[in-house]
């Protein structure tokens, strides 16, 4: 830098530099200690025995060919979590969709409508999860007396039948529509009127006015619907292993290991299954591929979709 | 689906005399208005339902609750006082307050400068710092959970508590920053120059001129954030499992059921009354809810 003519506008350069760096550092200090330093501690124990007592030993790949090739409960696990994601996924957006339709037509007792359709999102994961294990208990719940009542013999048994339990959660998850009705509603009202009437004069029907007035205008909604369903989606926890924990009626506290996924493995989740590895089996070692497997499909999708502009960044950025 | 229609096709203008042609758009148009607000009813039904079985039964006696009975033969309210008279209770609510209020507070005060800075600042890198606000966002918890226990409990002796869980928040949250930032894009540029030419520093400008205009989206990232924390699970599993003097409502919650047998009036009544703060909550702040679930995905 020969240049002496700008020493002036240099100190202002560096002082803008500090101001950024001085007003980005908690987010520096937290992305380093809570985000990177854990996910390259993670890459570290994944080639390590290590059982969180005795020094962690270098075992070379041998965690990595337990996991994806011997061990029992990553396909069960693997496959439920991609199950979840596609059918759970799948069904939120189309019931959101329909239920903020539905609102945005209704003309009496909107504000009624709405909050109905709403508050159910607002229960906490857990206290959600414990309702539905109580509405679907095959002996005396409500559900299934209802069910009998009206001449139906052998109601499912829910979160006690492998073939049901997932269905089950996806059932849970629609009732917490509420934050996608929001966002569809809002999508929805936002389409020009002035369309809806040109596409009337031209005698479209109320399909072809949902296929190509509508529906254009709301996928990025869609769009963004989708991704955030993956990622809350491939994160799935807490409802699976609360209801697969109630429903198997076994005593839980601290220290009791079970088994995660009842009935039969149906609701396991990778997410559970490294909590299982890491804190019931201090099996360090394996948790963090299984966590590693886990990052690398979360960021797989997410690139993926991203590219498909799914309006997480502006057009600025 | 048959309701989509954006408008019901009847709403064509015709003539004014009433002739039977107007008699059948008349028809057709209550018949639409009954078909849709059936189909409304229906669904609503789906939705309170849960919440009318979960209240009745949690005021049945403890034999009815087993029978499969709808309807409760006596009010039993004070099911309500046995469940705060359980051990740990009041502890789980008083350490769900703390974690969600720490939580909420150090969440706000750390994400936004740091959002302020993305949104209004120009500087080298600010689309990698952006790009890696959205992927730790992305991030399942459970990808660095193992090594991040292992920190907490062996150097810094911190687990059987909620500040493994609350300290972190001091350091700025992706999803509030994200919120945020989507937030303050929407204020104009000028107000900031206009601070700035009457001397207004950087901090200045963000207290005096920012924040203020900021409100309604710092108002929904903090309820955010609120009912966040008081939803967690996953967090005082793995921090606090061993010490139920640090448990939390929503980890308590569900050893409930066990510590009270087959009791499932007493866990409903338990179960409504960790839902109940966070409903009243929204009644009190619907405005700045719906306004936070909106700029999730509309200002984008």
């Amino acid at each position: 830098m020969a240049l002496s003519v700008a020493p002036e506008l240099r100190r202002k350069h560096r002082r803008n530099r500090l101001r950024t760096l001085g007003f980005l550092s908690p987010w520096l200090v937290g992305f380093s200690v809570f985000f990177a330093y854990p996910l390259l501690a993670t890459v570290y124990f994944s080639f390590m025995h290590y059982n969180q007592i005795k020094e962690p030993t270098f075992v070379g790949l041998r965690n990595w060919t337990y996991v994806l090739t011997q061990m029992p409960l990553f396909g069960p696990a693997l496959w439920n979590t991609l199950w979840l994601v596609v059918v759970m996924v799948a069904l939120r957006v189309v019931f959101g969709l329909g239920i903020g339709l539905l609102v945005t037509k209704v003309k009496s007792g909107v504000g009624l409508f709405r909050t109905a359709f709403y508050i159910p999102y607002l229960a906490p994961p857990v206290a959600a999860t414990v309702a539905f294990v109580f509405l679907l208990s095959p002996g005396s719940g409500p559900v299934n007396e209802i069910l009998s009542a009206v001449g139906i013999d052998s109601p499912p048994t829910w979160f006690n039948d492998p073939a049901w339990a997932k269905p089950s959660l996806v059932m849970l998850s629609l009732w917490g529509i509420g934050d996608l009705m929001v966002i569809f509603m809002a999508a929805l009202l936002d389409v020009p009127k002035e369309q809806y009437e040109a596409a009337e004069l031209d005698g479209a029907g109320a399909w072809a006015r949902f296929r190509y007035v509508t529906w254009p205008s709301i996928t990025p909604i869609v769009m963004f619907a989708v991704v955030t369903g993956v990622v809350q989606t491939m994160q799935y926890y807490t409802q699976a292993l609360v209801a697969g924990k109630l429903a198997s009626g076994i005593s839980v506290g601290p220290g009791t290991v079970i088994q995660p996924g009842y009935p039969d493995h149906s609701t396991l989740t990778v997410g559970q299954l490294v909590y299982s590895l890491g804190f019931q089996n201090f099996n360090t070692g394996a948790a963090c591929v299984l966590s590693l497997v886990l990052f690398a499909i979360a960021m797989a999708v997410t690139s993926l979709l991203m590219r498909k502009r799914a309006g997480l960044l502006t057009a600025e950025d | 689906m048959t309701t989509t229609a954006p408008r019901a096709a009847t709403d064509v203008r015709t003539g004014s005399s009433g002739g039977p042609a107007v008699r059948a758009v008349r028809r057709k148009r209550v018949l639409h208005w009954i078909a849709l607000h059936s189909l409304a009813l229906a669904a609503a039904l789906f939705f309170v339902l849960p919440f009318v079985f979960v209240f009745l039964t949690s005021v049945m006696s403890d034999g009815q609750a087993m029978s499969g009975e709808l309807w409760p033969r006596a009010w039993h309210w004070e099911n309500y006082a046995q469940v705060f008279r359980t051990p740990g209770f009041l502890d789980w609510w008083r350490n769900s307050l703390l974690y969600a209020v720490l939580g909420t507070v150090f969440t706000v005060c750390s994400s936004v400068p740091v959002a302020y800075a993305l949104a209004k600042f120009r500087f080298r890198g600010r689309r990698t710092a952006m790009l890696l606000v959205i992927s730790t966002m992305m991030l399942p918890p459970q990808v660095i959970v193992v090594p991040m226990y292992l920190v907490w409990a062996q150097q810094l002796h911190l687990t059987g508590s909620l500040w493994p869980l609350i300290i972190p928040m001091a350091f700025g949250d992706a999803y509030s920053i994200f919120l945020l930032r989507q937030f303050l894009l929407t204020i104009p540029q000028e107000y900031l120059e206009s601070a700035r030419v009457d001397g207004c520093g950087e901090l200045r400008t963000l207290l005096r001129i920012v924040v203020p205009m900021a409100k309604p989206g710092i108002a929904a990232v903090a309820l955010f954030q609120f009912f966040y924390c008081w939803n967690d699970y996953f967090g005082p599993q793995i921090y606090t499992a061993q010490n139920p003097g640090a448990w939390t409502l929503s980890y308590g919650l569900e050893t409930f059921k066990s510590a009270h047998m087959v009791n499932w009036n007493l866990t409903m009544a338990a179960t409504l009354l960790v839902m109940a703060p966070v409903i009243v909550v929204f009644f009190f702040a619907q405005k700045a809810f719906v306004e936070g679930v909106t700029l999730t995905g509309v200002k984008g």
